[in-house]
């Protein structure tokens, strides 16, 4: 952890009653994310166990941890690919039990994929119409004979598409088909499809993943951006300190499925705990 | 407004059809047709129909079906029995009436077992679709084959390994159906071709198929944006079933007689070997492949013995023949070229981008 950080939060965090920190301009609002006691278990191993996170309406959030911790799991924990074995997760004070992943993500969860999964084949616009499946909707016999209300509602599912991909610079790539562009565009429109499900908390598995300093500059702004102008929450896991250290709030840091810290990018990087999982123990501290 | 580039090329689509239409009417009026390849043109029109909806959910939902026969042998049945019992019933005199009812009928017949098929099995992931529709061919064949339908004084009688029913067989078991009134015309077909074109490619550019295709593309990403996958391949194989119970009706009452045998597996797997030539998710392929293929063997009787043997080779002949990169490209600057764009253009498409 020795980059320096480009940049440092501010953000004020205050203790909630149930002891999580989050940011203090969202205390008066009902958490987004609640996870509590989270955990699951395949054939024995416990993958995740009692993970507990509160992130604030606003919040940008990491989740950090060695290679292996079950940071990937808790993404599919709270996006319901997985039913946990313990625990609840409360999207807005909603809980998720027993629902399925289409259910969570109309509740206002979405998220991207460590392995980029775009709709390869089809256009990027076509890819964040995709997305605008259920905002903006009309039913299979309207699409087939054609009615007023799909030429209406197509219009509408265009403008916004080209508004979203106006956002992130993205316009001029409308008619190209996904699976063509670029690495870091792939993943910039994964977020932009991601978006386009109107969600209330974004999830990024490691969207800085194979990215170039320059590249990664440039997201570390555009989800300032997406908080900012959208006002929802993003819960991220990176690798990437730099990004980590200089973008989230709240940071969270799991290893062997166990949540070992958290607190500010300060905080983090001075407890001991942390430096021990990411560097091993030392004979004596380093200064 | 400017039309959109999927509006053009369905327009193009449509055009294109009307036109083999209107030359293939003409060659029979003026009598230019042989009467073999007259004879051919309703079952092309079948054919043509049963392509384009087994490529709605190959192509396009990316499942793998083996028994699209089976709900051409529904369609079929249905149609053949509901065409005789309104003409002995209604006394419905008019042809393209019946032949109107019966084909809806067929198609309404062909989805109820198309969505009782689609319940259990596309919720799963995997091949099982292919399993259990190659299983639902050969039940529908057995199934026919120990069912008597009859008709007395208005009343239908139907019943399980007896042909001790009243009146006059309809179906008749192992022996098919029976003396059924062959009311089945190619501009019937043509209109059906017309009326299965309009649905799929309205279908596959509207919000609907576009789910469709991102539920075969990637179903964890189109799950996770909220694309209730199971819904929208139900969507594409219940469609795609009655198209296929349309065509069998329409192909039941082209014959006065025809057995379940018709529709065995290997009706099935022809129609996908017209699928994969014409090009997964290829409308258009479909299209071509169905219509060559169909009258190929008639064409090629002149080689007599050796007929099905040389069928055999064109086959090959062909799928080598669009798998070569250079001919590929030389279809794409076409395409470019009749869409005004220049020859360097890249490739994107037509329907064959779905």
């Amino acid at each position: 952890m020795s980059e320096r950080p480009k940049r440092r939060s501010t953000t004020k965090m205050v203790p909630m009653p149930s002891q999580a920190i989050i940011p203090e301009r969202d205390v008066h609002d009902i958490p987004v994310l609640e996870a509590r006691h989270l955990g699951i278990e395949f054939g024995g191993l416990k993958a995740v166990d009692d993970f507990n996170l509160t992130i604030g309406k606003t919040e940008i959030a990491g989740l950090i941890g060695p290679n292996g911790a079950g940071k990937t799991t808790v993404f599919n924990l709270l996006t319901k690919v997985y039913e946990p074995t313990t625990g609840a997760v409360l999207i807005n004070g909603r809980d998720l039990h027993g629902l399925s992943i289409v259910q969570a993500s109309k509740l206002g969860i979405a998220r991207t994929f460590q392995n980029i999964r775009l709709f390869d084949k089809m256009t990027v616009e076509e890819n964040v119409r995709i997305g605008l499946h259920n905002q903006i909707k009309y039913d299979m016999l309207s699409g087939i004979l054609r009615l007023p209300r799909y030429w209406k509602q197509e219009k509408r599912q265009h403008e916004k598409a080209m508004e979203l991909l106006d956002i992130f610079g993205m316009q001029d790539l409308a008619d190209e088909v996904a699976g063509s562009l670029p690495y870091g565009v792939q993943r910039r429109l994964e977020i932009v499809r991601a978006l386009a499900t109107d969600p209330k908390l974004l999830l990024l598995d490691e969207p800085a993943a194979g990215m170039n300093p320059h590249e990664t500059e440039e997201l570390m702004e555009n989800i300032a951006k997406i908080r900012d102008r959208f006002q929802i929450a993003i819960l991220l896991i990176e690798h990437d300190m730099s990004l980590v250290m200089g973008v989230c709030e709240g940071i969270c840091v799991l290893n062997f499925g166990r949540v070992i810290a958290k607190g500010t990018a300060d905080e983090i990087q001075a407890n001991p705990v942390v430096i021990e999982a990411y560097l091993g123990k030392k004979k004596e501290a380093a200064t | 407004m400017k039309l959109k580039r999927s509006t053009v090329d369905a327009l193009t689509s449509y055009g294109i059809v009307i036109a083999a239409f209107v030359i293939a009417q003409l060659l029979i009026s003026s009598g230019s047709m042989s009467r073999a390849l007259q004879g051919q043109m309703i079952p092309i029109c079948v054919y043509i129909v049963m392509a384009v909806s087994l490529n709605l959910v190959v192509g396009i939902s990316g499942e793998l079906s083996l028994g699209h026969a089976g709900f051409m042998s529904v369609g079929a049945f249905t149609g053949a029995i509901v065409s005789t019992w309104l003409l002995g019933a209604f006394n419905m005199e008019n042809t393209t009436l019946r032949l109107l009812f019966a084909i809806i009928a067929g198609g309404l017949v062909a989805a109820v077992a198309g969505v009782l098929i689609g319940i259990p099995v596309l919720r799963l992931r995997g091949d099982y679709l292919a399993i259990v529709t190659l299983a639902f061919g050969e039940i529908i064949r057995s199934v026919v084959n120990c069912l008597y339908f009859s008709l007395d004084a208005g009343r239908l009688y139907v019943s399980f390994n007896s042909p001790d029913i009243p009146g006059k067989m309809i179906v008749s078991g192992p022996a098919g159906t029976k003396a059924i009134k062959t009311i089945a015309t190619f501009p019937a077909g043509f209109v059906l071709i017309l009326f299965t074109l309009f649905i799929v490619l309205n279908l596959i550019n509207s919000r609907s198929g576009r789910a469709i295709k991102a539920s075969r593309d990637n179903r964890i990403a189109a799950e996770a944006v909220g694309v209730n996958v199971t819904k929208y391949k139900m969507m594409a194989f219940v469609i795609s079933a009655m198209l296929a119970g349309m065509a069998g009706a329409l192909y039941g009452l082209n014959f006065s007689t025809f057995t379940a045998a018709k529709f065995k597996f290997d009706t099935s797997i022809l129609v996908l070997v017209f699928v994969v030539l014409g090009g997964i998710g290829n409308i258009w392929g479909s299209i071509v492949a169905a219509a060559l293929l169909t009258v190929l063997p008639e064409l090629l009787r002149a080689f007599s013995d050796y007929r099905m043997l040389v069928y055999a080779i064109v086959l090959i002949l062909v799928m080598l023949a669009t798998n070569s990169p250079v001919l590929r490209g030389l279809f794409a600057r076409l395409a470019n070229l009749l869409r005004g764009k220049g020859a360097d253009a890249p490739e994107k498409g037509g329907i064959s981008r779905v």
